[in-house]
């Protein structure tokens, strides 16, 4: 085996993960479908269909891991799962980019010509009289009431310093795993995860806080679904980073990964910098500017 | 049905034969950018043509020309700097020439300054909605009754025989000829679209938005539209038809309009 | 050749020896990028032909005035889902489906570089399109606001709604899995001796199209999230009472929709590429001026989504900017076609069913590019958006584009897949009763759009009838054309043994692995046969 695990590109003989996984899908999206629909049974369908999923996630991965730590996969492998992981996180930044776009054709275009900007005389003349643009804004039409945006200074700049200083503990981590220091990787690999979880408590607590005090909802017309739409992505792409990091580090503590040989620890290294970056894009335009 | 079919699609191919007034092309229409329109469109279709000639003529040529059956040896090249620069710069010079022009109807197209009438069009789900500005007048327009009765599928009316079939509405749009008219655009529900080809304008009537457009057309006559944005089950049942008329038979539609009509039309619905 | 093929097989090691594993495991499971293949192109028969059905039902529809079968409701749902079906369903996965089968085999490698992912892409379809197709039995019927979903008609969809929203979501992530495997395939497969430039085109056209879709299925995924939320969770992107603009899911929709349209363009491109140099026996003209054709004509797809949005009520500069930039595409399109012109420019031209559905493709999609120009022109688009001459600009690209360029893809390889010539008789007859039909179908649609039919309409005024009528019968004839290749495909099997090489002119690594193609080719990289396959 091992003398050929260099020449040969490994290809994997049949998985049924896939499939797994399609079947979960199915589950999930007709369960969810249904449930949007008002259709209660949905619910507990759409649970069935994510337990599935998760369950192919963890025997694929089960997989994946057992097949690199038994070294059939060569260095042309890793690169293709590197730029892999290169393009889907690529694919998640234009995902995002839509909802950036809303929110800057919201506030440049939209909200401006509601009140009667460029070609838009007669909108506000003869629709919504009376409406200045401003931003923040629920629209001309005041959606759910009066509200107050949520201002930049306080949780949402320890927010921005608690994913700073994670995304610099991580490469900490990732230089002490090339270096071979374990017990520096695990402790900063540690509180880069903890970190991140901080972060997410304090979201929620940010959450509850716009609902019950600021009345600041998803209804709040075009400022409250930019604001719960754009953080609430990134919130469940920083759950998700989390998690990843966390099993990473129980990957660690079980000895797993060398100087030469850890993608995954850099797929989600690079992972937890993409959060990061989104997020100063939001704190910049939607807490701040 | 395929019966009757046939038979009325025969007897419409003899009767087009025979008087040929197939619409093959865009109308030239009633006012200056319409005629614009059509030059520019005209114009464009012309260079296409001319480009297709060449591109055409070349490739059938070589497909006679150059095939294996007549023994030809294949030639070796693979590259000409100079071709490849060639076909890419006069391209962009007949881009160029059709740019200028088009560019300029767009900015006049664009210009709904010193109007002399303004009318409201609001879009519902499926009628039209007209509100003159300056006139004590407002109406609805919907499908004429003839079109209404024939449309359904079992109304056993042969669709030949209704006059303006889908393209007649019970209150038309009345406007004087030679008056710069501007129409402001708004929907009610979902997204419309208001076109009259003479006219050369489509404009959407989006919710929440006023859009606007202008005409100012120079013959008397009667122009039938449609709207042209899906929106829903009757999209295909909501025409648009303007009557232009002399300045003196518009104040006299106007004066009709403002005692009671007005009420009349607008408690239809 | 045959001496440097067998060494693929010698030097494989004992589990890579045995073959493909029996029953439905073999496919259900599959990681082999030759089944998976074969499963895409399949999938996407059986959706060109649902979707054609589709197309029948509006065709009949429209035959003659008057409303001939169901609610007008009804007839949105069918041109709704014919166009999803077609562009989602057909289209692409075509295309992938040929990528999946021709890219290793083209580049040296020994499958996909990431197999059990390729696997996911494909068998995510099935679920994606079960889901779309099951809409036609709900309360409220199939999804009817069009194809482009705007809203807030998109908002009354019945119960349909969701599964529409989470279907197209479905869509999106196989075709993002499928791009990424593409990409990766491609930058890090390649054969040792295979540089960027040595590249076939259609890996070429592939990887840019790869790159097009990994950037824009995410966004259209962002817009029908907002449909849903819009709809579910009471925000405002698309209501202006809120501050947003129902046009803003326009800008969104094009922003993916126009590079979608390249997507479905640039493949065919390459395949094309691949087959005209073959039958003239001579090499592709200019095949780096092509590349870079390609890479402008990508990135210009990013900045002319508003040219479908000329009568939203943009500002006038929006307008101009659109209209200039939409122009320009005109020039990288052209070098391919005079490119591909002067490819068989004192060739030594041959005219097999490939070749002849390649220059039926050059001829009419140029037609096609011709009226994309003309509704270019901003000032002129107003009287042609939303017309018949929207729909015949479209599927002269799609159909006598796209879908040809499929065509002769399958023809072209389908003796390397199965071992054997399939019958060269019906070939062309499938050829050139596709040919009358489309254009039959389509080019009458031209004059009904100048002449004023609006697209998207159940009945007519009677003034449009004659070439309505004219259109319906040849998409009939197109129709039924369509089973001639699907008696092509049955009796693949039955014909003369191909070699190799299979056609005299061919050149490339496909060629020189046997025919058909073992379940197994490229395991050792091929270290020198790329310079023996260089032209000269
Ligand atoms: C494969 C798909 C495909 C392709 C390749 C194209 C190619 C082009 N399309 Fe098309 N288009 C669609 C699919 C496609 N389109 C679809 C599906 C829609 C409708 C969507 C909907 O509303 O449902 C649409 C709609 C559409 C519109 C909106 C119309 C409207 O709704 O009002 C416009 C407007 O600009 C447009 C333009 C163009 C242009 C300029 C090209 C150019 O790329 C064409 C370039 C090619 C040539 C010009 C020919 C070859 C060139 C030469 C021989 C060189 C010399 C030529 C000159 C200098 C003229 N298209
Ligand atoms: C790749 C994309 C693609 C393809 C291949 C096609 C293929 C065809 N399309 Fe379509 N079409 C679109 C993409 C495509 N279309 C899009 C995007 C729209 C816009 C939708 C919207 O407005 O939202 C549209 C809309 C559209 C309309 C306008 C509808 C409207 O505005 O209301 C029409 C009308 O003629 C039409 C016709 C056809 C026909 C006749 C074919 C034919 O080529 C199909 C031929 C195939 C078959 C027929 C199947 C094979 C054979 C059989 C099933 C055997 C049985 C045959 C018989 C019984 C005869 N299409
Ligand atoms: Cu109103 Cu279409
Ligand atoms: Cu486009």
């Amino acid at each position: 085996m091992a003398t050929h695990t260099d020449e040969h590109y490994y290809v994997p003989h049949g998985s049924h993960w896939p499939a797994v996984g399609s079947l979960g899908l199915l589950f999930m999206m007709v369960g969810v479908s249904a449930w949007l629909n008002g259709a209660e049974p949905g619910f507990y369908i759409m649970l069935a269909g994510m337990a599935v999923i998760v369950f192919m996630i963890t025997g694929w991965f089960r997989e994946v891991i057992i097949e690199s730590q038994s070294g059939i996969y060569n260095e042309q492998v890793d690169r293709s799962f590197r730029q892999g992981m290169f393009w889907f996180i690529f694919s998640e930044v234009m995902f995002f980019a839509a909802f950036f776009g809303a929110l800057f054709y919201a506030r440049n275009m939209s909200i401006p010509w509601l009140g009667g900007d460029s070609n838009n005389f007669f909108t506000n003349l003869i629709l919504w009289q009376g409406y200045e643009s401003t931003w923040p804004s629920n629209g001309p039409a005041n959606m759910g009431g009066d509200y107050d945006a949520m201002p930049p200074m306080g949780l949402p700049l320890i927010n921005t310093a608690l994913l700073l200083t994670s995304s610099i503990t991580v490469t900490i981590a990732h230089h002490a795993l090339i270096a071979g220091k374990r017990a520096q990787l695990a402790v900063f690999l540690a509180a880069t995860f903890i970190l991140g979880f901080i972060f997410i408590g304090l979201q929620a607590y940010e959450y509850v806080h716009a609902y019950q005090d600021l009345n600041l909802k998803l209804t709040s017309g075009i400022y409250g679904s930019t604001f719960f739409m754009l953080t609430g992505f990134h919130g469940l792409h920083v759950t998700i980073g989390a998690i990843m990091l966390t099993i990473i580090f129980l990957r660690v503590l079980k000895g797993h990964f060398t100087a030469e040989n850890h993608f995954a620890f850099e797929a989600v290294a690079w992972y937890w910098h993409f959060v990061d970056v989104v997020w100063i894009g939001l704190y910049v335009f939607v807490y701040w500017l | 049905m395929i019966r009757k079919a046939f038979l009325s699609v025969l007897g419409l191919l003899a009767a087009g034969a025979a008087n040929a007034d197939w619409a093959l092309n865009m109308p030239k229409g009633v006012t200056e950018l319409s005629k614009e329109t059509y030059d520019l469109h005209m114009m464009v279709f012309w260079w296409c043509v001319a480009i297709g000639i060449v591109v055409f003529g070349v490739m059938i040529y070589s497909l006679f020309a150059h095939r294996k059956s007549k023994g030809v040896e294949p030639a070796k090249f693979s590259h000409s700097t100079f071709a490849e620069v060639t076909w890419t710069a006069i391209p962009c010079v007949i881009l160029l020439i059709m740019a200028v022009p088009a560019a300029e109807t767009m900015i006049k197209a664009e210009d709904s300054r010193n109007s002399d009438i303004s009318i409201v069009i609001t879009g519902y789900q499926w009628k039209w909605h007209y509100r003159y500005q300056d006139e004590d007048i407002a109406f609805y327009s919907t499908l004429a009754r003839p079109s209404l009765e024939a449309r359904l599928p079992d109304s056993g009316v042969d669709v030949f025989s209704v006059e303006n079939y889908l393209l007649e509405v019970d209150n038309p749009v009345v406007v004087p000829k030679g008056a710069k008219v501007r129409l402001l655009l708004t929907s009610n529900d979902v997204i419309h679209s208001w076109w009259v080809p003479e006219l050369a304008i489509k404009k959407d009537a989006v919710p929440g938005i006023v859009n606007e457009t202008w005409f100012q057309a120079e013959e008397v006559g009667t122009y039938r539209g449609q709207c042209t944005e899906l929106c829903g089950k009757d999209h295909g049942y909501m025409p648009v038809v303007v009557e232009v008329v002399e300045p003196d038979a518009y104040q006299a539609w106007v004066d009709t309009r403002q005692d009671g009509d007005t009420k009349f039309a607008s408690a239809q619905q | 050749m045959t001496t440097t093929t067998v060494d693929s097989h010698t030097a494989d090691d004992a589990h890579e020896d045995h073959g493909p594993p029996k029953g439905i495991r073999r496919w259900l499971f599959s990681t082999n990028h030759k089944d998976i293949g074969t499963m895409y192109l399949i999938f996407s028969l059986t959706m060109f032909f649902i979707g054609g059905a589709m197309a029948m039902y509006i065709r009949a529809e429209l035959a003659i005035p008057g409303l001939q079968f169901r609610h007008p409701e009804f007839f949105n749902s069918m041109t709704t889902m014919h166009a999803l079906i077609m562009v989602f369903g057909a289209v692409m996965p075509a295309f992938v489906g040929l990528a999946n089968w021709m890219i290793p085999l083209q580049i040296g490698a020994p499958d996909m570089a990431l197999p059990r992912m390729n696997n996911w892409s494909f068998w995510i379809l099935p679920v994606a399109f079960g889901i779309l197709l099951s809409t036609l039995f709900m309360p409220g019927g199939a999804p009817a606001g069009g194809w482009t979903m705007y809203p807030p008609l998109i908002l009354q969809t019945g119960d349909a709604f969701p599964f529409l929203i989470f279907a197209v979501h479905l869509m999106g992530l196989s075709s993002i899995m499928g791009a990424i495997n593409v990409v990766v395939t491609i930058i890090n497969m390649r054969a040792p001796d295979m540089t960027l430039l040595k590249m076939p085109m259609f890996t070429w056209t592939w990887l840019i199209t790869a790159y097009l879709l990994i950037a824009v299925m995410p966004v259209l995924a962002g817009a029908v999230t907002m449909l849903l939320t819009d709809q579910f969770f009471g925000t405002s992107f698309f209501l202006a009472a809120g501050g947003g603009d129902p046009v803003m899911f326009q800008h969104i929709f094009w922003f993916f929709g126009h590079p979608e349209v390249y997507i479905m363009i640039l493949p065919a491109f390459g395949v094309v590429s691949e087959i005209i140099p073959t039958f003239s026996r001579k090499k592709l003209f200019g095949h780096d001026s092509m590349v870079y054709a390609a890479s402008s004509i990508a990135f210009l797809s990013f900045i002319v989504w508003a040219h479908h949005m000329f009568t939203v009520g943009m500002p006038l500069t929006g307008q101009l900017f659109f209209m200039f930039a939409t122009m320009l595409i005109a020039v990288p399109t052209g070098v391919k076609v005079f490119n591909w012109v002067a490819t068989m420019w004192r060739g030594a031209m041959t005219f097999e069913t490939p070749m002849l559905f390649s220059l039926a493709f050059v001829f009419l999609f140029t037609i096609g590019g011709f009226s994309g120009l003309m509704l270019a022109i901003a000032p002129a688009d107003v009287q042609y958006h939303d017309t018949y001459f929207v729909v015949a600009h479209f599927h002269y690209v799609l159909v006598p584009g796209s879908v040809f360029a499929i065509m002769a893809g399958a023809y072209y390889w389908l003796p390397k897949w199965t071992g054997y010539y399939y019958n060269e008789t019906l070939g062309k007859i499938h050829f050139w009763m596709s040919t009358i039909f489309v254009n039959v179908t389509f080019f009458p649609q031209h004059f009904l759009g100048l002449a004023g039919m609006p697209r998207r309409i159940p009945d007519y005024s009677v003034q449009f009838a004659d070439f309505n009528f004219i259109s319906s019968i040849g998409a009939f004839g197109f129709g039924l054309s369509q089973l001639i290749f699907v008696l092509v495909l049955l009796t693949a099997k039955k014909g003369v043994e191909a070699d190799d090489r299979v056609w005299e002119g061919a050149h490339g690594l496909e060629w020189t692995v046997p025919s058909p193609a073992p379940w197994h080719t490229f395991t050792t990289p091929p270290k020198n046969r790329i310079a023996a396959e260089a032209f000269e």
